[in-house]
């Protein structure tokens, strides 16, 4: 295999299309299409008494207005469950539209078809729906608490609870070893919700063929297979009948996993009802109340640990606010609790989480899934045992660390792959050392003492994660040589500005050596790839990127199989360069791979004169054996799955330094400072755009981004004035090292990059600021004004 | 209905528009240039910012009516057309200044006016000039060296 | 989120836009950058029957300045008057407040004009208004009236502008001989709105000592809050003037809300903070004028 691409920060190919305005979202799709808007739920939770279209019926250019009492079959179920587990006992999902009971402000309620979104907006202005006002619960304690239901037959509120254990060496369980440990702390933590804000909303289109009876789907999705079977069994199409295609996707971040989305079904029933093309893209304030959240969490903790800060015991209590409804299952708080013991080796360890619902907007991953929630959890706690002891806060992460030594390492957890948490490799006192000495970190304290001197006041901050990813069930691969040489790849996940075309194409150039410029990759299309899960959890360069290493693989196989027969040599003997078929150290002795998928097609017609060398009359044939051999397939095509045994751990570790204002209280981030560990690097370039995409994202969890929800259920800050993003101003430079310790699980030996960056952010700022200002930090995010509060609670 | 016409990247267009029609979507539906984005409707993103007499504004707070008879540049317009990319689009695909490239539209548009009338700016003049548009991908990392290379490329041209 | 429909006139000159304003009387919007107020339309918080749109209205688009101050048209543009030398060597403190509203794309379209009719206490140019006693014309058919500062912010997002009038211009005093300006505001992200923001003028005697300072409160209260601190800072020279008397009168003052991104008690202590550096920057900038 030539290693030239991988490893390579090549340049993308998407690039010439999206800089040109070339690229293709979702509404840029459908010129010709109807419209689509929604009346959604002003209130938190209502009865629906009546719905009165009548005054909407003269708007001009209406098409169709439905409500629930309109959908047929299976359209009028809830929604799928999409994860169950044992643990989620009470699972709820929503209507497609409403049907008497809406839960949160933006459930939606009536859909309206019209020429154009202006005339449907007009239209949805005059429909009245007539609500009775129910008593809605909000925040995560006071819905756990209250006699106040969400859902009928769900005492408590509590959809999921589940207690996971896993006992020290000695077999004592967590709370006897901490109750037996030389030194103990207990505290809580909050983290507040936030969301995944991709700055291109969702959007469906559909087209129907009356004539073909079959359905053409474009959506702004994560998943284009699993959207297709939804639609093809919510709609009782066949499923070779619907095809869906993620167009260009402007960011996901894990919102846009969720499937189906009321609008992936109502959007193509309408479509097929209609007899015309249907298009729905959302706008901003939809996105805020009727797509997803998450982060928001409260944690009990209590540690107890020994002198030199190694944890004996740890025990977890996690109330998780789901929302109004659990569609994704309880992935998030499962990652929660695993993730959260991070690189280290703990005594005993106990977590128990309860996922609660509230009238608010449903909860489902976003970048990081829960992750950040974990490593704030342990992170804090790691300090907070140093604050104890009057001990060096990475001294204390040091000596707990799972050592080079100890890998694979089991945590004796099942992850949310089902399967057992196990880490494979990873060099965590390696990574510390790379981190300190990229921010200094030893150094800090002279320096903190000069600034002091000058009237500033600054702090360090560090966080540790790791990061299963990869996580399976499967991807596959197809890849294709046509007879003029292309190389055309294919897999069933999709792209969101990840650099697949690329990253992809980088693979397969490798492994067949070919020029790059030779290979197109198709992405998230079920016409070219039907079997797929979808990209998420960091898993899209694992699992596909090895699916396609696989399936070049097998393509070559057979090429070089095919050449050899042609050249009269030892397969073995055989190398592809910059798309020949040679001898290796004969010059003159060579095929092109293009001739190569000629002559793998034995035909009958010739249709051009490359065509005629692979006639049945054309070369020298064997009689004893039928053109195309038992087991075979004529055609250069390969087709491959990779399917991990389970999850590959890449890991991190961040530091920062901030400086609080001693008057204003504002925060600055001096410096910021990633060392990453995803074993192999396909495309460095890409990876480490993928990492400061995810630290500016955790820079606004840590400092800016809150849903804020009243008692109500009204979302106070439902737009981008008021729930604060970072520009450019606000975001730190970030200095980033690498550590690559590749992973022992799949062939190209890579960990997965695209969650990374996110996960230990607020920890890390709130490790920083505490040390900045000797006060507990124990909320986030935090901003300016909740410093200033908390530096008067302090000085009482 | 009102009948306008705009200079769209040299071209003299014509549509009719109702008066509350954006100039976002007049651009995107009516003229058929979907490179111009939306991403919020409220000013905030500046995914949509098109260049409105060379100057940089946001086309979803602009009534497409308002504008009638001026010249509008959208990303579409940044290279010549079938000619090579601009500095600034080359300084973007050399620095991996985009990953999902919806927002870049808006960046382009926004840094071509900037380093036109600023070719050697700052740290603090790039951080400055681009304070007002979101990314969600990148970090802005790359975006600000973009900026910065987009600068010496135009600088070693003629 | 698209705007609901409205009657739409394209005034091509100053009396047909007065007419307009005049017909559509309490329906009637101006717009002019439309920064404030599409927004709004998008998000359907306001449908206003009529928009009279004064963009062609180019005689409006001025910015004139004379030894008394500086008078911007309802047309000129934040980012025109922003780079406007004359204007920024006549009154510094136009500009000081410019750099700091919204972001440069936003002033592109704004208006200074359109600002101060907007009437947003959280926004700069009604405090920059205040402080220096400026005054806004406002027109109808056949009448014109200047509105001083004072009167002219009534309440949040309320300004003297009548039903059937047009802001046409608004005048900026120039400064006094020996006086220095300051601008000064917190914010949560660059460009956002100001969690709390101080205007300060001090005005200096030939012997160097304070004889007035002034400051305009920005988001600390319904309109813009002018507070005289001459009397706290005392008659001295920069060195020696009570700041902290006057960041304290300030915050008794003032009259400042919670909201989502801030406390009222933050909001209080960051007006006093933000008061000692306006007012040291602008005695300093007195000092060496």
């Amino acid at each position: 295999m030539s290693t030239r691409l991988f490893g390579e920060p090549v340049t993308r190919r998407e690039d010439p299309r999206l800089l040109t305005g070339r690229g293709l979202y979702l509404d840029d799709l459908g010129a010709g299409a109807l419209e689509v808007a929604f009346v959604r739920s002003p209130h938190a939770h209502a009865r629906i008494r009546d719905i009165d279209v009548s005054a909407a019926i003269e708007v001009e250019g209406l098409v169709a207005i439905y409500t629930w009492e309109d959908l047929p079959g299976a359209l009028a179920q809830p929604l799928p469950l999409l994860i169950p587990h044992p643990a989620l006992t009470h699972g709820r999902t929503a209507y497609p539209l409403a049907r008497e009971i809406v839960r949160h402000v933006g459930e939606p309620v009536v859909m309206v078809v019209a020429r154009d979104r202006y005339l449907a907006e007009d239209a949805c202005g005059l429909i009245q729906v007539d609500y009775e006002i129910l008593k809605p619960v909000v925040g995560v304690e006071e819905a756990a608490q209250s006699a106040q239901l969400v859902h009928e037959g769900v005492p408590g509120n509590v959809g999921a609870h589940l207690v996971q254990e896993v006992p020290s060496d000695a077999g004592l369980g967590a709370r006897e070893a901490i109750d037996a440990a030389p030194h103990t702390l207990s505290f809580r933590l909050d983290i507040e919700r936030s969301a995944s804000m991709p700055l291109e909303g969702r959007g469906v289109h559909a087209r129907w063929d009356a004539d073909d009876r079959s359905l053409r789907v474009h959506s702004s999705t994560q998943t284009s297979t699993s959207v297709r079977m939804a639609i093809a069994a919510k709609l009782g199409l066949p499923l070779p009948k619907v095809e869906v295609i993620a167009p260009d996707v402007g960011g996901g971040f894990g919102v846009k996993i969720v499937h189906p989305w009321p609008e992936e079904i109502l959007v193509p029933w309408a479509a097929i009802t209609l007899g015309h093309e249907v298009k729905w893209t959302e706008d901003r304030r939809e996105h805020f109340v009727s797509s997803a959240h998450e982060r928001a969490q409260v944690q009990s903790v209590r540690v107890g640990f020994d002198d030199e800060g190694r944890v004996l015991g740890l025990d977890v209590e996690i109330l998780h606010d789901h929302g109004a409804y659990t569609p994704y299952g309880i992935i998030v708080p499962i990652i929660t609790s695993t993730q959260l013991l991070g690189p280290y080796r703990i005594g005993a360890y106990r977590v128990e989480f309860s996922s609660i619902y509230t009238n608010t907007v449903q909860v489902t991953p976003y970048r990081g899934a829960g992750r950040p929630q974990g490593v704030f959890c342990m992170e804090r706690t790691m300090d907070h045992i140093a604050e104890h002891l009057g001990a060096d806060r990475t001294a204390v992460r040091a000596v707990n660390f799972i050592q080079p030594d100890e890998f694979p390492y089991d945590q004796g957890l099942i992850f949310q792959d089902g399967r057992p948490l196990i880490y494979d490799s990873g060099d965590y006192p390696e990574s510390l050392r790379m981190l300190k000495e990229l921010i200094g970190w030893d150094d800090f304290p002279a320096r903190k003492a000069r600034a002091a001197a000058e009237g500033r006041t600054i702090g360090i901050g560090v966080g540790c994660y790791v990061e299963g990813t990869g996580v399976g069930p499967y991807e596959g691969g197809h890849v294709q040589i046509t007879s003029d040489g292309r190389v055309h790849v294919s897999t069933g996940l999709t792209s969101q500005g990840q650099g697949h075309e690329t990253v992809f194409a980088q693979i397969a150039a490798s492994e067949l050596g070919v020029p790059m410029e030779m290979v197109s990759v198709v992405t998230g299309d079920t016409r070219r790839f039907g079997y797929a899960v979808g990209t998420f959890a960091s898993r899209a360069a694992v699992m596909s990127g090895n699916a396609i290493a696989l399936a070049c693989r097998k393509v070559r196989e057979k090429a070089l199989r095919i050449a050899a027969d042609a050249l009269e040599a030892d397969p073995r003997d055989l190398e592809i360069v910059d798309g020949e078929v040679r001898v290796a150290g004969t010059p003159g002795a060579s095929i092109p791979l293009a001739t190569v998928a000629v002559l793998s097609n034995p035909l009958r017609y010739a249709f051009d004169e490359e065509a005629a060398r692979a006639t049945q009359f054309a070369g020298a044939a064997s009689y004893d054996r039928p053109p195309v051999a038992d087991g075979e397939e004529p055609g250069l095509e390969g087709r491959d799955y990779y399917s991990p045994i389970r999850s590959t751990f890449a890991s991190g570790m961040h530091a920062a330094i901030v400086e609080t204002d001693p008057l204003t209280a504002e925060i600055r981030i001096l410096r910021y400072a990633v060392v990453h560990d995803c074993g192999k690097l396909i495309n460095p370039m890409i990876v480490e755009g993928q990492i400061h995409g995810g630290v500016a994202q955790g820079v606004g969890g840590a400092l800016y981004e809150k849903m804020i929800y009243d008692g109500h259920g009204q979302l106070l800050n439902a737009s981008f004035m008021d729930f604060l993003m970072p520009y450019a101003t606000e975001v730190p430079l970030i200095e980033t090292a690498h550590l690559e310790t590749p992973s022992p699980l799949n062939p190209l030996g890579i960990k997965g990059a695209g969650e990374a960056g996110v996960i230990p952010v607020s920890a890390v700022i709130a490790s920083a600021i505490e040390d900045a200002e000797g006060i507990r930090i124990d909320r986030m995010p935090i901003s300016p004004s909740d410093l200033f509060d908390l530096r008067r609670a302090a000085t009482g | 209905m009102h009948e306008i016409t705009l200079t769209v990247n040299g071209v003299l267009r014509q549509a009719e528009v109702p008066a509350r029609r954006l100039l976002s979507d007049c651009l995107r539906h009516d003229l058929g240039l979907t490179g111009t984005h939306v991403g919020c409707e409220h000013g905030v993103c500046g995914c949509c910012t098109v260049l409105l007499d060379g100057e940089p504004v946001r086309s979803c707070l602009t009534f497409a009516v308002t504008v009638d008879g001026r010249d509008i540049t959208t990303v579409e317009g940044l290279a010549d057309s079938d000619g090579p990319l601009s500095p600034v689009q080359r300084a973007f695909a050399e620095c991996h200044g985009l990953q999902c490239g919806f927002c870049t539209p808006g960046f382009l548009c926004t840094v071509t006016a900037l380093l036109r009338d600023n070719p050697a700016p700052t740290d603090e003049e790039v951080l400055e000039g681009i304070s007002g548009n979101l990314c969600r991908c990148t970090g802005y990392q790359n975006i600000v060296k973009s900026v910065h290379r987009a600068a010496e490329i135009m600088a070693e041209e003629p | 989120m698209k705007p609901p429909p409205f009657e739409y006139h394209a005034p091509r000159s100053l009396g047909e836009a007065l007419d307009a304003l005049a017909g559509a009387g309490e329906h009637g919007k101006v717009l002019a950058g439309g920064q404030s107020l599409i927004p709004m339309l998008n998000m359907r918080l306001a449908a206003p029957g009529h928009l009279v749109d004064i963009n062609r209205l180019r005689e409006l688009a001025f910015v004139d300045v004379t030894p008394q101050g500086v008078r911007v048209g309802a047309l000129a543009r934040h980012a025109q008057v922003e780079r406007d030398g004359p204007a920024a060597a006549a009154q510094p403190l136009l500009g000081k407040a410019l750099r700091l509203v919204a972001h440069p794309v936003i002033r592109n379209r704004g208006t200074v004009v359109g600002s101060l009719a907007h009437a947003d206490p959280a926004a700069e140019l009604p405090a920059v208004l205040a402080l220096l006693k400026g005054s806004v014309r406002l027109a109808r058919p056949g009448a014109l009236r200047d509105v001083a500062a004072d009167d002219f912010f009534v309440g949040p997002l309320e300004s003297a502008v009548a039903p059937g009038e047009l802001a046409v211009s608004a005048f900026f005093p120039a400064p006094p001989p020996r006086s220095g300006t300051a601008f000064r505001e917190v914010a949560r992200r660059h460009g956002d709105y100001a969690l709390a923001g101080i205007a300060a003028l001090v005005v200096l005697d030939n012997d160097l000592r304070i004889t007035s300072a002034t400051v305009a409160c920005v988001s600390l209260g319904p309109v813009p809050l002018l507070v005289d601190v001459s009397e706290a800072v005392g008659h001295r020279p920069a060195a020696s003037a009570d700041w902290a008397s006057a960041a304290g009168l300030v915050r008794d003052r003032i009259d400042p809300e919670a909201d989502i991104h801030a406390t009222a008690a933050y909001r209080r202590h960051l007006a006093g903070v933000l008061t000692e550096r306006a007012l040291r920057d602008a005695a300093r900038e007195a000092a060496d004028a």
